[in-house]
């Protein structure tokens, strides 16, 4: 049965995919509708050609270059903060728990603060210094965290945690303290990229969240056996075999990277790393065999919708959007479940 | 007495951080024996169920287990020979019973691998043996304290171990509960010749069922042997630091009684 409603929610969810990519492709200030938003998309497909024959470049270009990019940088997005908050809420055994718990918001702040108002300008593979700043920020972070969290061998959670909350604040309040020095229009650049958007970013961006995306999917698929042990505690999950302290290095790592890229090219998008996992467990149930796809799927479906309905919205900030959404939704869901306990 | 014993700790000292938990303790655990661990609060007896279960190097001394360092053994190799069953706590997530079950074959699969045939039997037979098949599709969150319990060991058998280890198998149990804990260790000892180890905090239960007993006091062994031999009021009345009366169970075991200030005054009376 359960397995069952397992492939139930992943058919589900797709089928909700497809039409997020639909409304997408047909979303923007340009009016081109979403059937033939779907026919250029298809056209360079072998023997698809004539379905778009009447297509301008424009067109073209409104759906490869803008539209489609935006749509695959919200679902990838999306889709790494949900699978990031899978991992962390198991590492940490605690269902509180979100990328940012380790320091990785914070850090990448404070990257991106530095090169806002440093006016950081170098590109390296064709990004510019923005992103990579706060990728660099946020992995340095959390790296910093799990290194100040070793005690003769091993990284216990509770230390992790604190250490995580205390490095984060610091972090939060260097980047405060650099920008009251910067100029109004510093300040402004980075309050906007804190809230969060994917309603600039091209190809590039894509390209540079893809691989960690995906790598981090796979990593958390092959570990799931082990993310379920690793929520019984760490002595427990060392009782079943498992080599607790090299897996722990590993998810913490997988989280971060997945984390990190996604802040890196979006900014702060709150709430999809903490709500996402829980409404998945309400469905399919805590197994990360099934979880972690599942997430996948849901977190990228999250952050697609509220994509859409921020540029609806007039470039309303992506990060604000997912926190009105989430917010209300997951305290009905605390609020509907009386003995609700994860 | 030929083969080694299956677990032997020879001199074991080992502690937290700079406070030293165990000074020179030496215990050997023989296949097939059921051991009661006993002893007062901070004794050491769970720091001595780490050691013996490997998450715990002790800093001088040695823990082998069949004749061979357990430092030596991967994480899951001792998984597949050693099973613990911890002191109770309270589950967090809302795995299926069987689900938590099959964690016990943890140690036997492969990352990309899934449950074989194989596995699901050891599961069934871990959920048959302790009465729990009933449970199977109920989450763990659900389950009162007894049953819970019986899943834990459950999960512990699914790992189909040679040695069973468990801390205070029966805090927060009533007594119908704490009979059924104790029947099942008993039962699998002798029909699964498994090897049962048991830190208890309950002295009646512990000389009801262990054959035999060790006392930790302070670090270290202090007294072991059959139940009738250890209880004693002299050495309970010391270790435990309270004046304390043993006479006889119905099965002949020794039963301990507190004695409460009202009592010692009404003994010095007659």
């Amino acid at each position: 049965m359960k397995r069952w409603r397992g492939v139930a929610v992943i058919v589900a969810l797709v089928l909700l995919l497809a039409e997020a990519t639909a409304l997408s492709l047909a979303t923007g200030p340009a009016p081109l509708e979403a059937g033939r938003a779907f026919r250029i998309l298809l056209s360079p497909l072998p023997g698809l050609h004539d379905l778009a024959a009447d297509a301008t470049e424009t067109d073209r270009n409104i759906v490869f270059e803008v539209r489609l990019p935006r749509f695959l940088m919200a679902l990838l997005v999306g889709a790494a903060l949900a699978v990031a908050g899978v991992v962390m809420q198991s590492l940490f055994q605690n269902p509180m728990a979100e990328p940012s718990i380790i320091g990785v918001s914070a850090g990448a702040a404070l990257g991106a603060t530095v090169a806002l108002t440093l006016g950081l300008s170098f590109t390296f593979l064709g990004l510019t210094a923005l992103p990579l700043a706060a990728f660099a920020g946020a992995v340095g972070v959390t790296g910093l965290v799990y290194v100040l969290s070793r005690r003769g061998g091993r990284t216990p959670v509770g230390l992790l945690l604190l250490t995580g909350i205390a490095v984060a604040s610091l972090c939060s309040s260097i980047a405060s303290l650099i920008l009251v020095r910067g100029n109004n229009a510093q300040v402004s650049d980075v309050v906007f990229w804190m809230m969060g958007s994917v309603a600039y970013q091209g190809w590039k961006e894509v390209y540079m969240i893809l691989p960690y995306a995906l790598l981090g999917t796979v990593v958390a698929c092959v570990y799931a056996r082990d993310l379920n042990a690793l929520l019984l505690g760490d002595e427990q999950a060392a009782y079943l075999g498992i080599n607790v302290e090299r897996v722990k290095l590993v998810l913490l790592g997988c989280g971060a990277l997945l984390a990190a890229s996604a802040v890196a090219v979006a900014g702060i998008v709150g709430f999809v790393g903490l709500v996402v996992p829980h409404l998945m467990r309400i469905l399919v149930g805590p197994d990360h065999r099934i979880l972690v796809p599942v997430s996948f799927l849901a977190g990228g479906l999250l952050v697609t919708l509220s994509a859409l309905l921020a540029t609806r919205l007039g470039a309303v900030p992506l990060g604000i959007i997912t926190a009105l959404l989430g917010a209300p939704f997951f305290l009905y869901l605390l609020h509907r479940q009386g003995t609700y306990r994860f | 007495m030929d083969s080694p014993p299956l677990l032997e700790a020879s001199g074991v000292t080992c502690g937290y951080e700079e406070r030293p938990v165990l000074h020179d303790l030496s215990l050997q655990v023989r296949a097939g024996e059921f051991l009661g661990l006993i002893g007062p609060n901070g004794a050491g007896k769970s720091t001595l169920l780490r050691v013996m279960a490997g998450t715990l190097r002790p800093s001088a001394g040695q823990m082998r287990l069949a004749g061979r360092p357990l430092g030596e053994y991967s994480r899951r190799e001792i998984a597949r020979r050693l099973a613990v069953v911890p002191a109770p706590g309270s589950p967090q997530f809302a795995f299926l019973v069987r689900e938590f079950v099959t964690m016990g074959r943890t140690p036997y699969l492969g990352r990309l691998q899934s449950d074989r045939p194989q596995d699901r039997e050891a599961v069934d037979e871990a959920l048959t043996d302790t009465d729990a098949l009933p449970l199977a599709d109920r989450p763990i969150t659900e389950l009162s304290a007894g049953e819970w319990q019986r899943v834990n060991v459950a999960r512990a058998l699914a790992q189909q171990p040679e040695i069973l280890l468990l801390d205070e198998p029966t805090a927060f149990l009533d007594l119908g509960h704490q009979r059924d804990i104790f029947e099942l260790l008993v039962r699998l000892n002798r029909e699964r010749e498994l090897t049962v180890v048991c830190v208890s905090h309950d002295l009646n239960l512990a000389a009801e069922y262990c054959p035999r007993l060790a006392v930790l006091a302070a670090g270290s062994v202090v007294a072991e042997g059959a139940p009738e031999t250890v209880i004693t009021s002299d050495l309970i009345g010391r270790v435990y630091q309270a004046p304390v009366q043993v006479d006889r169970g119905p099965a002949g075991h020794p039963r301990v009684s507190l004695l409460s200030e009202a009592a010692l005054q009404g003994r010095a009376e007659r």
